[in-house]
């Protein structure tokens, strides 16, 4: 009798999905999330689509909707050569922070991937999306989609007014600076499409009335009063707010040379940027989170007998490969996998909660045998990035698991160190260096707008403060002042300055 | 209730204006790649699929990015097996170790290639030789031609008459003229026999002189009327039906002596490919035979055509006659369209240039669709040789045989751009073939 009861409570039966399977899954699914998970999250839109789709959606960084541009199209070619001979997969899934949240499905996926992607992304992703800080400082899930539709159309109607080459040239070197078109520390304003839309109409608008061809012939003349120009220039010197770490706003707003219509271009390369910084300062919680997520909801399924044995070893399969993690010296090392980390890591916190260990109650008194684990998710989901998050969370058992260890690296040596290893002496160091490999403010360079020469030659100065003596690339770090020095529209220098003792290790400007 | 949406009916290539851009963008560092492609590979490759590798220049993204093997860096692993504190790893030849995600793109990047499509290929390739874009387009080609029923006509050869057509028109005339049928005489002659059978009596004298005028009435307008008249024959009509494709064969003759350098034969090549390309577009199939020659002449395979060297003095009417011996062999002129295309530099022996133009007028135009000349000279002696009808011996001597054959072309070279000339000539009789069928 149980085995027959059981039999009739199946989602599905087939490996082949239809919308009703779909639906009636979801639904199951939905009821774990948000009555035993009490996951928050935005309505759902899935949309199935194609392999071909899939890669589309891919050289566009994720987006529905993108303006065009080559290095799009140098990543569609990229990722085309390596699906189609087979080196790589496509992700079963693509999930969009918005509101409502786009989920993209593969056609090919089989009922029980369907089931896994649809708890993975449409709940997991999404309910991250809504909750966490950083999401809900620095980007608006509700207003993404119609900004990218009017960035799209904008740029379009840019090419076609202005040239393809125009914009094209604009693009590249907005696109040079995009890692540092992000406000790190201050909150940026939050966009109103409508209110964007309307304020570049009556920016054209007037710019197609007041437009004179007399003006293109009037003879240059730098600096025609001396005197007003310099009352001018401490002006705006006092307004510039230097020093600035966001070089994309900054030229948008100072530089001298830039037409209104290229202005907005960099705005919506910044605003994108901006949109994107979240995501890769959380990339370990993101993944774990989802991943967490689709493998509580998939063994309650399992649990109430609504999926089959034999669904949940292919989920199982599938989520072993997702969650592999080779050691250093395999081939295969890629570097630590997030989904893995991130997986072990939410997964240690219910284990601690739940059964914790002696060494768990010293680490972690906090939460360790309290059992409410789902709380202490629910909360460091919401409230941590993923160094904050490791440095809180990763436990000694955790790196006694994935038996990490710390490697020192000095240019200067011809040989690595050992400096911890998963040992008592070792647990602490490991842990702050995962977590400080995790701080994109400490991996990426730091270059900030320092000085500019309003009243000279308007020489734009631009720092770059050296941690831990690492570098710039030479021929990139060139090539991408060129760029700046293109928006900027005069000479521009780059000066290395060591962060600890002050000395300056390199300087650089354009000829 | 989730809300679904099927999207996979969409248009797809969402990407397709993004990869245009980006083949924009590396234009010439693929036409380089293409360039020397098509001069280390095979004639007949070029009008294929290429491979290349991802184009360095042009599309690279600089960013500000932290260079490897710089400052100090600390490293997370996972997996580890037997170190402890303290212990020493001597660093592998490139970079640090491990260093991360980022270094094995740029290294994914370079030995990538992808593959371009035979219309981007000859786009590249067109793009050199400064072909219109009328002449790329205008690919189709009528040259052979096949009878084909067409109707009836009143005159013709005897063995094509049409039989059912002439013997019905013969029975409508025979019916409108009345022309008395064989039983309708065969009636009254049996009639006449009977009453001349019969006792005579005057009443049946009469009757039989009647009968007997009657009978030689009909036999006088069988006569005059024939079975079948001249006016009923119909012949089968054939009309000569344009046949778009056939064989053809392409002659590769190339002078291989000594003063044929590197950039010579390239030129040469490049004018071989492009003459394969367009025979391609004509005809379903195409053989092309090497002959290179110095003092005498031999068919070789490609490699050796483009790539061996041969030292001797220079007797071009030897390839002529190889080429001749070939045609009489294997390539009859009734099932094969002919081409030829010479590349020379002008040298050849004193006294041969005559024999060559000779041989030309005699034989070999009659049996070529079309023979090319060309002449590689030095971008020096553009100058000199542009406009002039001087020249080396064989120029001089091929020039008569330029003023009696249309279908023969002559032309200098020092760049890739003046093949194009050659090829105009080519190009722009389509429309008049067209215009005829």
């Amino acid at each position: 009798m149980a085995f027959e009861s059981g039999k009739s409570n199946l989602l599905f039966t087939s490996s082949d999905w239809n919308f009703e399977t779909l639906s009636r899954t979801y639904d199951a699914i939905e009821r774990i999330a948000l009555d035993e998970m009490k996951l928050d999250i935005y309505p759902n839109q899935l949309e199935i689509i194609s392999s071909e789709q899939m890669l589309d959606a891919y050289s566009s960084v994720g987006m529905p909707l993108m303006y065009q541009h080559w290095s799009f199209g140098k990543r569609f070619v990229f990722e085309e050569h390596f699906y189609r001979k087979g080196q790589r997969g496509l992700a079963y899934e693509l999930v969009i922070n918005s509101n409502p949240c786009i989920t993209y499905l593969m056609e090919e996926n089989t009922m029980a991937m369907q089931a896994l992607v649809t708890a993975h992304a449409a709940f997991g992703h999404n309910h991250f999306f809504k909750n966490n800080y950083l999401f809900r400082q620095w980007t608006d899930a509700s207003a993404i989609l119609s900004y990218m539709e009017f960035a799209k159309k904008y740029i379009t109607r840019c090419e076609e007014r202005y040239g393809t080459a125009a914009v094209e040239a604009i693009l590249d070197s907005a696109h040079a600076i995009m890692d540092h078109g992000v406000f790190r520390y201050r909150r940026p304003p939050r966009l109103s499409s409508e209110k964007e839309r309307e304020r570049i109409r009556e920016r054209l608008e007037y710019e197609e009335q007041t437009y004179s061809d007399l003006w293109r012939t009037l003879p240059v003349t730098p600096g025609t009063d001396p005197k007003k120009a310099e009352g001018e220039a401490s002006e705006r010197k006092r307004s510039l707010n230097l020093p600035e770490e966001n070089l994309l706003y900054f030229l948008e707003k100072n530089s001298l040379i830039l037409d209104p219509w290229q202005r907005e271009i960099l705005r919506i390369v910044r605003v994108i940027a901006q949109y994107f910084y979240p995501q890769r300062q959380t990339k370990v919680m993101n993944e774990g989170c989802a991943t967490f997520v689709h493998y509580t909801i998939m063994n309650r399924l399992f649990d109430q007998g609504r999926i089959s044995e034999g669904v949940m070893l292919e989920i199982l399969q599938s989520h072993t490969n997702v969650v592999f993690q080779p050691d250093f010296d395999d081939p295969r090392f890629p570097g630590i996998n997030p989904y893995a980390l991130g997986f072990a890591l939410m997964q240690d916190i219910q284990r601690i909660s739940t059964e914790p260990t002696a060494e768990d109650r010293e680490w972690f008194p906090d939460y360790a045998g309290k059992g409410d684990w789902l709380d202490t998710l629910l909360d460091a989901w919401a409230n941590h990035r993923d160094e904050s998050f490791i440095l809180q969370f990763l436990s000694p058992a955790l790196i006694r698991k994935f038996r990490l260890f710390l490697l020192q690296d000095d240019s200067g040596k011809p040989y690595c160190e050992v400096s911890s290893i998963h040992n008592e002496r070792g647990y602490e160091a490991i842990r702050a260096a995962l977590a400080r490999s995790y701080d994109i403010g400490v991996n990426q360079p730091d270059i900030q707008v320092v000085d500019v020469d309003l009243l000279g030659d308007r020489h734009l100065r631009l720092q770059h403060n050296v941690k831990n003596g690492i570098l710039l690339e030479n021929e990139s770090r060139d090539a991408a002042l060129r760029h700046v020095r293109h928006l900027w529209g005069y000479d521009v220098s780059l000066v290395g300055i060591d962060a600890e003792s002050g000395n300056v290790l390199y300087e650089c400007s354009t000829p | 209730m989730p809300n679904y949406i099927d999207r996979r009916l969409n248009p797809k290539d969402k990407s397709l204006g993004n990869r245009r851009r980006f083949l924009k963008r590396a234009r010439e560092e693929l036409k380089r790649v293409v360039k020397e492609q098509v001069k280390s590979g095979k004639i007949t490759d070029v009008d294929a699929q290429h491979s290349v590798p991802m184009p360095a220049r042009g599309t690279a993204e600089p960013t500000f990015r932290p260079a490897a093997g710089t400052g100090e860096r600390n490293y997370v692993l996972p997996g580890n097996k037997e170190f402890s504190p303290g212990d020493r790893i001597a660093k592998p030849g490139g970079g640090g170790a491990g260093s991360g995600s980022g270094a094995g793109v740029g290294e994914a990047e370079d030995d990538f290639r992808f593959m371009l499509s035979r219309e981007e290929v000859l786009d590249l390739f067109f793009e050199d030789l400064e072909l219109p874009d009328m002449v790329k387009l205008n690919l189709k080609e009528a040259v052979t031609f096949k009878p084909r029923r067409a109707g009836f006509a009143v005159t013709g050869a005897p063995t094509n008459i049409n039989v059912g057509r002439t013997m019905r028109n013969s029975y409508g005339r025979r019916i409108a003229l009345h022309r008395p049928k064989r039983e309708q005489v065969e009636a009254l002659a049996k009639e006449l026999a009977e009453l001349e059978a019969m006792p005579s009596l005057s009443t049946r004298r009469e009757q039989i002189e009647k009968l007997r005028e009657e009978l030689d009435r009909m036999e006088r307008r069988r006569r005059t009327i024939p079975y079948v008249d001249p006016v009923d024959i119909r012949f089968n009509r054939f009309e000569a039906q344009p046949l778009p494709n056939a064989s053809a064969v392409m002659f590769c003759l190339m002078d291989v002596s000594s003063s044929m350098g590197e950039r010579e034969k390239d030129l040469a090549k490049r004018f071989f490919v492009l003459l394969h390309l367009f025979l391609k577009r004509r005809y379903d199939r195409i053989d092309i035979v090497f002959i290179r020659h110095t003092h005498e002449a031999r068919e070789v395979d490609e490699d050796t055509f483009f790539y061996s060297t041969q030292s001797g003095g220079t007797v071009v009417s030897t390839a002529l006659d190889e080429m001749m011996r070939i045609i009489r062999e294997r390539y009859p002129a009734r099932e094969w369209n002919i081409y030829a295309a010479q590349a020379s530099d002008g040298d050849n022996i004193a006294g041969d240039s005559e024999k060559c133009a000779a041989l030309l007028q005699d034989e070999l135009m009659e049996l070529c669709q079309y023979y090319a000349y060309v002449e590689i000279i030095d971008e020096r002696e553009t100058e000199i040789f542009g406009a002039t009808d001087n020249g080396t011996s064989l120029w001089r001597a091929y020039r008569t045989v330029g003023e009696k054959w249309p279908n023969f072309q002559m032309t200098r070279i020092a760049r890739p751009a003046d093949i194009y000339p050659v090829f105009r000539q080519l190009f722009s009789r389509q429309p008049n073939i067209r215009a005829r069928t």
